[in-house]
């Protein structure tokens, strides 16, 4: 069988070969979603950043501790699921399908505990006031950046823990192929790589070095 | 190479040694950029030093975890370019961006 697939990877794609990227369909299509799906969150960070440059009041609410520890640990609860998916793949392959699944089933706990803590967080800035169009620091967009590219992103979590789970319940039970694993795992990572942008642009660049300078500009009116 | 894997997949290239180490770079990164916000340098300089940073970091997950090192090369042709391409015209918008400052606001 792998000679086979030697074959046709080694074949120019020029040379009329079945398969010039000798992957299968299903994971060339999901290449093809992800470079979308990156355009759209791109724009969206395009968008925060204009946004952001236009605006000279733009608050930076989140100081070291605890906002941007936390958000750290979120970072390295999406990676930690980035690893334990390529662990499933790679028992996928190797025709271990119980191990693939519950190695699946720790990139779901991954994904879940992300989710949860980042709702902590929402919820907590939510509590101090911030929504879409308004917040109390400074220009109003901030909210509706913040919830539009963080929401987007955590979305894209929950439809891969979704995803993650059908696919780990029919692989598990013996049903289709290693290569159905590794798209999903494509998403996944493509959700942990996004992440990788968002969590610099959105918390790194927007950490407040001073703890009273929210109050004070509270106090100015700016 | 297994027997098992059927026609339409490839073996998957990487050791769990190889997985962990990229693993621990990205969490390394991660940690020089939290750093980087940490020691509040000029925006400018932290923005290019984060960018950058994450470029590697998304480099590294594309290149072992979504393991596109191991794929043919065509298919890295086929998708990154297009992508940076696209992502270089939405950078168009910025001048634009600049305009109220440039006009004195504040």
């Amino acid at each position: 069988m792998s000679e086979q697939v030697r074959e046709i990877a080694l074949e120019s794609p020029w040379a009329g070969g079945r398969s010039p990227f000798a992957i299968g369909s299903k994971k060339l299509g999901m290449w093809l979603f992800i470079i979308s799906d990156a355009l759209t969150f791109s724009a969206l960070l395009m968008a925060y950043t204009y946004a952001r440059v236009a605006n000279p009041d733009w608050p930076r609410p989140f100081p070291i501790y605890p906002a941007v520890v936390f958000s750290t640990l979120m970072t390295i609860v999406l990676l930690f699921s980035s690893f334990t998916m390529v662990m499933a793949v790679a028992q996928a392959h190797k025709g271990n399908r119980r191990a693939a699944a519950r190695w699946i089933g720790f990139t779901m706990l991954g994904g879940l505990g992300f989710i949860g803590l980042h709702l902590y967080e929402w919820m907590h800035l939510i509590a101090e006031g911030v929504r879409p169009f308004s917040n109390p620091w400074g220009a109003p967009l901030f909210g509706a950046t913040f919830f539009g590219l963080t929401g987007l992103h955590m979305t894209h979590v929950a439809v891969g823990v979704i995803y993650l789970g059908i696919i780990a319940f029919g692989f598990g039970r013996g049903k289709w192929s290693a290569e159905d694993v590794e798209v999903s795992g494509l998403y996944w990572h493509f959700v942990d790589l996004v992440w990788m942008f968002i969590f610099p642009m959105v918390y790194l660049m927007s950490v407040q070095y001073e703890p009273t300078a929210g109050a004070v500009g509270m106090l100015l009116g700016r | 190479m297994s027997g098992h894997s059927s026609h339409e997949t490839q073996e998957f290239a990487g050791t769990t040694r190889l997985f962990a180490i990229v693993w621990g770079w990205l969490v390394a990164l991660t940690l020089v950029e939290v750093y980087l916000a940490y020691i509040h340098l000029a925006v400018i300089t932290t923005l290019l030093l984060l960018i950058g940073l994450s470029v590697i970091k998304a480099g590294l997950i594309m290149a072992y975890f979504m393991h596109l090192k191991f794929e043919k090369f065509s298919l890295v042709l086929a998708l990154v370019p297009a992508l940076l391409i696209c992502i270089g015209l939405l950078t168009l918008i910025f001048p634009d961006s600049f305009r109220l400052l440039e006009l004195g606001a504040r």
